[in-house]
């Protein structure tokens, strides 16, 4: 297991308005308090996700989630099946980013078993279209669920409707349309199809405007604002005590992005920023910033797959699947890797013992360790807050339970 | 249309043609039938032979057989002639000509009985009293009355004088008035639901629904009423069930009983109360009660919290709301509804809403207060989704549901429809009636002719441009709706004591001093100001509107370029 050592730059040191917070609100009229069950079926919990609250009225003293609804032993799975025959399972972890997810456990086992340095070039880079694309696909439903929670129905809707191109782009590669099972181990399953390159810069040429709606539309509604600045503050040292990744812990000002500070699947190539938090609205790390990370990275992904569309011109008849893939034998070794998922640093632990099948398979889901500041952050804040803080989090429950 | 087939008809044609025809035979022999009783009743009972105590026999005799035999007659049509008019259904524009229809149809019943009413009393009455059958009622006209009445115009139909007998008694003219406007009531849900489903649909960049009734899906608001009637009815076993059920009821009868003080038009009104718009706010009022009801007896934790919600923030704001509306009644000096939209008669630049600022502030106060004490977004808290699962509607479902939709719609319209009458000249057209006939004039059209008699009847006012203005403040409630997130508890209760309350109180003493100086007192400077303020007000408003024409006429002209039109779908295997 390897571990670089690098810089963590904190952008700014957050300043809490704990007035606004809610924290310092006066009980002059204390009243019973409740427990209230909200969830696992709450249209505001994304999923199966039970926080049980202790309230005062509308004051929630203190919000704990209570997960395990969805539990599919994934882990114990990939203790009885092959690396190639665990990719499935992958992609019903975080199913909204399943590319990626496949990505993750791929490599990991790549650089188990040393198969990284005969992945071909455009195998790579169709890696990366795909899971920026992917990227795109989830921040879109993050983008538009988070609408939802804020009581926006129509951002959803347009949101959904871009989503629906990639998930399109996607068919068109590989046939499915939520769990792909495309990025696999030894490279992709198939080539792209005919005029995909075509097909996808005419999307990204159509979605970067819509990026530019949405912010007219949701980001900087006055309501939206001041529904979420300065409401679920995690300080830039909070974020990091905590663990947390991704949109989560740049949105609180750190710049930390795994493609950036440690790049896989030669991330190095590429030009690209890592927005975060800036506390415009608010304070820095504020649910707001979270919010605007997620668009700003929509645009960054855009950049991306722009040039890796470049890339991919002078690569065509390069073998796009290794053939090794399906007959590996892991090394009497173990690897633990992370790659930067939609939702955090998605990492993958594969011990293997010399045989076929794994003897440990561990994931560390970036929603799971995420979750665990809501005990933190949703203290004295309002019921309607709660709905806010969980959505800026953006947790999936299939990679919370596995 | 077509979907709907009958059964008997459709399953197996050899056979079931011969249903078909006997189903027809049926219906004819019994229309026949019955046409026949009245008709027999009719010549043996003639009015002058009749003695009192048999009237209400002969009544029923008469008017039951006659419209039973009508009823067999167009049921005996509809199965010769299902297939023509289900192809005849499948028209465009079904649904507006519905709702028209429905419209015009209950004005068309108030104004027949307006006339009906002012012909009967209009007869010279008779006798004083009369026994029928044990109790001694008192009436203006026998039926011989009223016959020799008819014959005295040369209307010589026995049928007419028992038909015109009961429509004396004022009991019978406010059913035959709540018939119209319960009428109108059910179409308002039936039509607001659908076309928000249409609005959410367009702002959204999608279809919304298109299966139920053929065109754009205009028969789903009933279909949905259908299923909800047939849904298993739930009462939460630990709620109160007295009181669950009692809720619905507070909730969904205030909103009607708003609708009999609210005029369509001058004389449109079932009752034109001095004070109606102090009994259309407390009706209004009245509505917290149920939802709080709601919430307590459903035993959930979420409806008490959405209930507790809907009680702060109905409570609250009924205060801007009534104050923002204080300053047309003192523009008008008036509580009456049909006083205050007189007042405003003549031209868009009578209206209120541009009568000095403080006026065109108290429109826009007034309408964020409506939607909050609506319960509308971004106000939409006490059954907000996201966070209350579905608020105080949690335990709900079926037609009990459905009722508090009814309640909702009916308080949308009517909150519109009083910021019709206050701010924007009620029924009284835009243009001024003068302009019109000048214009009939000049196409050279007879103003008293039958066109210029329509064209006056459309234009120059009247419920039917009252519902249109109505209508359109009931659209932008859905427009806002479906655009803005929704503001938090705190924030709601913030906007409304700390921002819109200091304001309102603002406007009305800003207002008052404003008409001191302006009427009272007349001074010429304050009255120069005023002036000028009023037309660039007007030219706002004239702004405003064409902007919104504009906007419109843009979406309507790209309604397909929204939609984005990528080739990805192309490339798909197997498209």
């Amino acid at each position: 297991m390897k571990t670089d050592a690098v810089d963590i730059v904190l952008e700014s040191q957050p300043d809490i308005n704990v007035e606004l917070n809610g924290s310092q609100i006066q009980h002059d009229l204390p009243t019973e308090e409740m427990l209230v069950n909200m969830g696992p079926q709450h249209p505001a919990t994304h999923g199966v996700l039970r926080i049980v609250l202790r309230t005062d009225g509308e004051m929630v003293l203190e919000a704990v989630p209570h997960i395990g609804y969805l539990h599919r032993c994934a882990e114990k799975i990939g203790e009885t099946v092959a690396p190639y025959q665990y990719i499935p399972y992958t992609d019903r972890m975080d199913y909204l980013a399943g590319m990626n997810n496949n990505l993750g456990f791929a490599l990991a086992v790549e650089k188990l078993t040393g198969l990284e340095q005969e992945i071909s070039k455009r195998a790579t880079y169709i890696r990366i279209i795909f899971a920026e694309l992917n990227r795109i696909a989830s921040h879109l439903v993050a983008f538009g669920t988070y609408g939802l929670d804020i009581g926006a129905i129509t951002p959803f809707l347009y949101a959904f409707r871009e989503r629906e191109y990639i998930l399109d782009l996607f068919e068109s590669a590989c046939g499915a349309r939520l769990t792909y099972s495309y990025i696999t181990i030894g490279g992709v399953t198939d080539d792209l199809p005919d005029k995909f390159v075509e097909i996808c810069s005419e999307f990204l040429d159509y979605f970067e405007p819509k990026v530019k709606e949405y912010n007219n539309l949701l980001s900087h509604n006055h309501i939206f604002v001041k529904r979420t600045a300065d409401i679920g503050v995690i300080t830039g040292e909070e974020a990091l005590d905590y663990g947390l990744t991704g949109p989560v812990l740049r949105g609180s000002g750190v710049r930390w992005d795994l493609r950036k500070v440690r790049p896989h699947c030669s991330y190095d190539e590429f030009e690209f920023d890592v927005p975060v938090g800036q506390g415009l609205k608010g304070t820095v790390g504020d649910c707001w910033d979270r919010y605007i990370v997620r668009i700003q990275e929509m645009e960054q992904s855009v950049k991306i797959i722009r040039q890796a569309l470049e890339k991919l011109r002078g690569t065509e008849g390069q073998d796009v699947l290794h053939k090794k893939g399906k007959t590996i034998k892991l090394p009497d070794d173990d690897i633990y890797f992370e790659i930067e998922n939609p939702r955090g640093q998605l990492g993958f632990y594969v011990q293997g013992n010399g045989a076929a099948i794994p003897a440990r398979v561990k994931a560390r889901g970036p929603s799971f360790c995420n979750l665990c500041v809501t005990d933190k952050v949703c203290r004295d804040v309002l019921l309607a807050d709660v709905a806010a803080i969980i959505g800026s989090l953006d947790v999936v429950m299939g990679e919370v339970d596995r | 249309m077509s979907q709907i087939t009958l059964p008997w008809i459709e399953k197996s044609p050899e056979t079931l043609s011969g249903y078909r025809r006997k189903a027809i035979l049926l219906l004819f022999v019994l229309a026949v039938g019955h046409l026949g009783i009245a008709l027999v009743s009719l010549f043996a009972f003639k009015p002058g032979q009749l003695a009192d105590w048999k009237i209400p026999f002969v009544l029923a005799l008469v008017l039951g057989a006659s419209l039973a035999g009508m009823a067999f007659t167009a049921g005996a049509f509809g199965v010769v002639f299902y297939r023509i008019i289900g192809k005849f259904l499948r028209w465009s524009y079904v649904a507006f000509a519905l709702f028209l229809g429905g419209v015009v149809g209950a004005c068309l019943i108030v104004w027949l009985h307006a006339e009906i009413f002012t012909f009967i009393k209009g007869l010279s009455a008779a006798e004083g009293e009369h026994r029928v059958w044990l109790l001694a009622v008192p009436y203006d006209h026998t039926v011989r009355n009223i016959y020799a009445g008819l014959e005295a115009i040369g209307v010589e139909v026995p049928v007419l004088a028992y038909a015109l007998w009961p429509l004396q008694f004022e009991f019978i003219r406010d059913l035959v008035a709540l018939g119209g406007i319960i009428g109108f009531i059910s179409i308002i849900p039936a039509f607001g639901i659908w076309w928000e489903r249409k609005v959410s649909a367009r702002i959204q960049s999608r279809m919304g629904p298109m299966r139920v009734g053929g065109w754009h899906g205009w028969l789903q608001s009933p279909a949905d009423g259908l299923k909800l009637i047939f849904k298993e009815d739930i009462i939460p076993p630990e709620g109160d069930p007295l009181l669950f059920r009692l809720a619905v009821y507070i909730t969904f009868v205030p909103p009607i009983c708003a609708f009999l003080a609210l005029p369509f038009a001058a004389a449109w009104v079932f009752r034109d109360l001095d004070v109606a718009l102090i009994f259309i706010l407390a009706m209004l009022g009245i509505e917290v009660v149920g939802v709080i009801l709601a919430g307590w007896a459903s035993n959930n934790k979420w409806a008490v919290y959405g209930s507790m919600r809907e009680a702060c923030q109905m409570v609250s704001y009924e205060i801007p709301m009534g104050m923002s509306l204080l300053i047309p009644i003192m523009m008008a000096g008036s509580l009456k509804l049909t006083d205050i939209a007189g007042a405003q008669a003549g031209g868009f630049w009578n209206w209120f809403v541009f009568a000095n600022p403080w006026c065109f502030i108290a429109f826009f106060t007034y309408y964020c207060a409506a939607l909050a004490s609506c319960k509308r977004a971004p106000f939409d808290l006490p059954e907000s989704e996201s966070e209350l699962v579905a608020g105080f509607l949690t335990e709900y479902s079926g037609f009990r549901w459905s009722l508090f939709f009814f309640g909702e719609y009916a308080a949308m319209f009517i909150v519109a429809g009083l910021a019709v009458i206050l701010f924007l000249g009620g029924w009284s057209s835009p243009i001024p009636e003068a302009w019109i006939n000048s214009f009939l004039t000049a196409v050279g059209a007879s103003p008293d002719g039958f066109f210029g008699t329509l064209a006056r009847g459309l234009l120059a006012g009247g419920p039917i441009i009252f519902v249109l203005k109505a209508t359109f403040l009931f659209y932008v409630q859905l427009w806002v709706r479906w655009t803005l997130p929704r503001v938090r508890i705190d924030q709601v209760l913030y906007a409304c004591v700390q921002v819109m309350l200091p304001l309102v109180m603002v406007l009305l003493l800003a207002n008052t001093l404003w008409i001191l100086g302006t009427d009272h007192l007349q001074w010429g400077w304050l009255n120069v100001i005023d002036g000028i303020l009023h037309w660039i007000l007007v030219g706002i408003g004239v702004i405003v509107a064409l902007a919104i024409l504009c906007i419109a006429l843009y979406g309507f002209k790209n309604n397909k370029r929204l939609v984005g039109q990528l080739a990805v779908v192309d490339q798909l295997p197997g498209s």
